[in-house]
């Protein structure tokens, strides 16, 4: 079976980290990406940028929305995710008016930090 | 001050905005850029007095500003900081400036996009595109300069890692993505004008100059020719619209005082917009503002051309604003009956809006119930936050009353 793990942090304890802490984090997250690899289930992983950086867009009632920030909690719950590689959040936000689930829901669109460090 | 720091600060005002653009649209770092400016103008104020003015100063501010940002992204992987300038520098040097590519709309775009919050899109082209500084942005947006400047640097943060693109869409997506610009320069230009001190016409002009910008980097759209129309109108009543302190309506204003230079050339640029054979809000208000102009000429105000504009511009934009206009255009082409008609099926939404009261007020008066009148025209000041505006409501009361 595939399982997805939501990885949830305090953006403050990652805005106050030294450049020393940032290579000994990335060496530990190394070591655990190595260790899923090794045992042959490693599927895929990717870092955010800060959730102030979010784009949320709905097409909820046949209006497109598009808000500046986050997901705000209401009703709805993460459901499902994509990931998709495209030049930039132009071209992010094309698709995501494709999916599904932005016409019965939100979309949050985060880019990959995967690359600024 | 030499006079080399005086053409820094010429160019600082004429050229920011396109130094930056170019700067920003290669790395979509726009915090990064406005750094590496400031330093290439700080190295200008150190260089220039002892060198001279190099001859094509806005390409060598580029230059140092490019070797700047490179500097910065050496120090950021780690690696060794050249001072030398690159390779390319000399040549830089000879090109003259005008041959440089304007990308001023792309950044006007950037700072527009629908993923940064509508209400940032203003102060953030005023300060990335005019170099306006984030103070005098809270000053006449009447924020908090220190919750402003945060939320500018996280917006400018957003762009660059959000990946939001400086590039010019198709021409088929274009005018979509000019509306949420264009209202960001009518918003420049709108903030409550009645109320600011003196300073905010510099404020009122550079929304012009952006108006202006965005007429010629996007001649093909009518309605940034129509905002720029309807702009220059505006600026053209300008002296007669507060004169001794005191606010003057339209109707009331004295018609030599108007700047005629500024009408042609409102004219002009909405005849453009005409003949582009597209029609939006900004090219109605132009025409609106261009009839009551027409008495600078005619002595007379077309209210039947206005309510056909205004009931045209309720048809394609409506807006309580619009609508409370129509009824008080209404009140002057064919009387407060049918006005006060209007204004009632506006109704309960309008309950708050200022300019609704004022007109309801007019209406009641021109029928003789003055007491309703002034009961309306209470609820006016109540809701006028402008001191002129509310003066000016005052003295129409205390005149009702005397007759």
């Amino acid at each position: 079976m595939r399982y997805t793990f939501l990885l949830y942090s305090n953006p403050a304890d990652i805005a106050d980290m030294t450049p020393e802490m940032w290579v000994e984090m990335k060496a530990v997250y190394g070591q655990y990406i190595g260790a899923l690899q090794e045992a042959g289930v490693f599927v895929d992983t990717d870092w955010l940028h800060p959730v102030d950086t979010a784009t949320t867009l709905s097409l909820k009632g046949g209006t497109e929305v598009v808000q500046d920030g986050p997901f705000a909690e209401t009703v709805e719950t993460l459901g499902g995710y994509f990931v998709i590689d495209v030049p930039d959040l132009d071209a992010a936000m094309d698709w995501a008016r494709k999916c599904p689930a932005a016409h019965g829901g939100k979309v949050e669109i985060r880019a990959s930090a995967m690359d600024s460090v | 001050m030499t006079d080399a720091s005086v053409r820094a600060a010429e160019i600082a005002r004429t050229s920011y905005g396109r130094l930056l653009a170019l700067l920003a649209a290669r790395t979509r770092d726009i915090a990064g850029a406005e750094d590496a400016l400031a330093e290439a103008f700080a190295s200008a104020l150190v260089t220039w007095p002892e060198r001279g003015v190099p001859d094509a100063p806005e390409a060598w501010l580029l230059t140092t500003a490019r070797n700047k940002l490179t500097d910065h992204m050496r120090r950021a992987a780690r690696m060794d900081v050249t001072d030398t300038p690159p390779e390319k520098a000399t040549e830089m040097y000879s090109d003259p400036a005008s041959e440089f590519p304007d990308e001023r709309l792309r950044l006007m775009l950037v700072c527009a996009h629908p993923a940064i919050d509508p209400s940032l899109h203003a102060p953030l082209m005023m300060q990335t595109v005019l170099g306006v500084e984030a103070a005098d942005i809270a000053r006449v947006f009447s924020v908090s300069p220190g919750a402003l400047a945060q939320r500018l640097v996280r917006a400018k943060r957003k762009i660059k890692d959000a990946g939001i693109p400086f590039m010019l869409p198709d021409a088929g997506v274009l005018p979509k993505r000019l509306t949420p610009v264009l209202g960001a320069i009518y918003a420049a230009y709108t903030v409550d004008w009645m109320d600011g001190p003196a300073g905010d016409e510099a404020l009122r002009e550079e929304a012009l100059y952006l108006a202006d910008l965005l007429a010629r980097l996007a001649p093909q759209s009518a309605e940034a020719l129509g905002l720029a129309a309807l702009l220059t109108y505006s600026l053209a009543r300008e002296p007669a619209r507060i004169v001794d302190g005191a606010f003057v309506a339209l109707p009331d204003q004295d018609v030599r005082l108007w700047d005629d230079a500024l009408r042609e050339r409102a004219e002009v640029l909405l005849n453009r917009a005409s003949g582009l054979q597209q029609i939006g809000r900004f090219q109605i208000e132009a025409a609106i503002q261009a009839v009551h102009m027409a008495r600078g000429a005619t002595g007379d105000t077309d209210w039947r051309a206005i309510r056909q504009l205004l009931t045209g511009l309720m048809r394609i934009a409506p807006s309580l604003g619009a609508a409370v206009a129509l009824a008080g255009a209404a009140l002057e082409d064919v009387g407060p009956e049918v006005a006060l008609r209007q204004l009632d099926q506006i109704g309960i939404q309008a309950e708050q809006f200022q300019p609704y009261w004022a007109t309801r007020a007019a209406c009641l008066h021109r029928l003789g119930r003055i007491d309703d009148a002034l009961a309306a025209n209470a609820m006016a000041i109540r809701l006028s936050n402008a001191v002129m505006l509310k003066a000016w409501l005052e003295a129409r009361a205390e005149n009702w009353r005397c007759v």
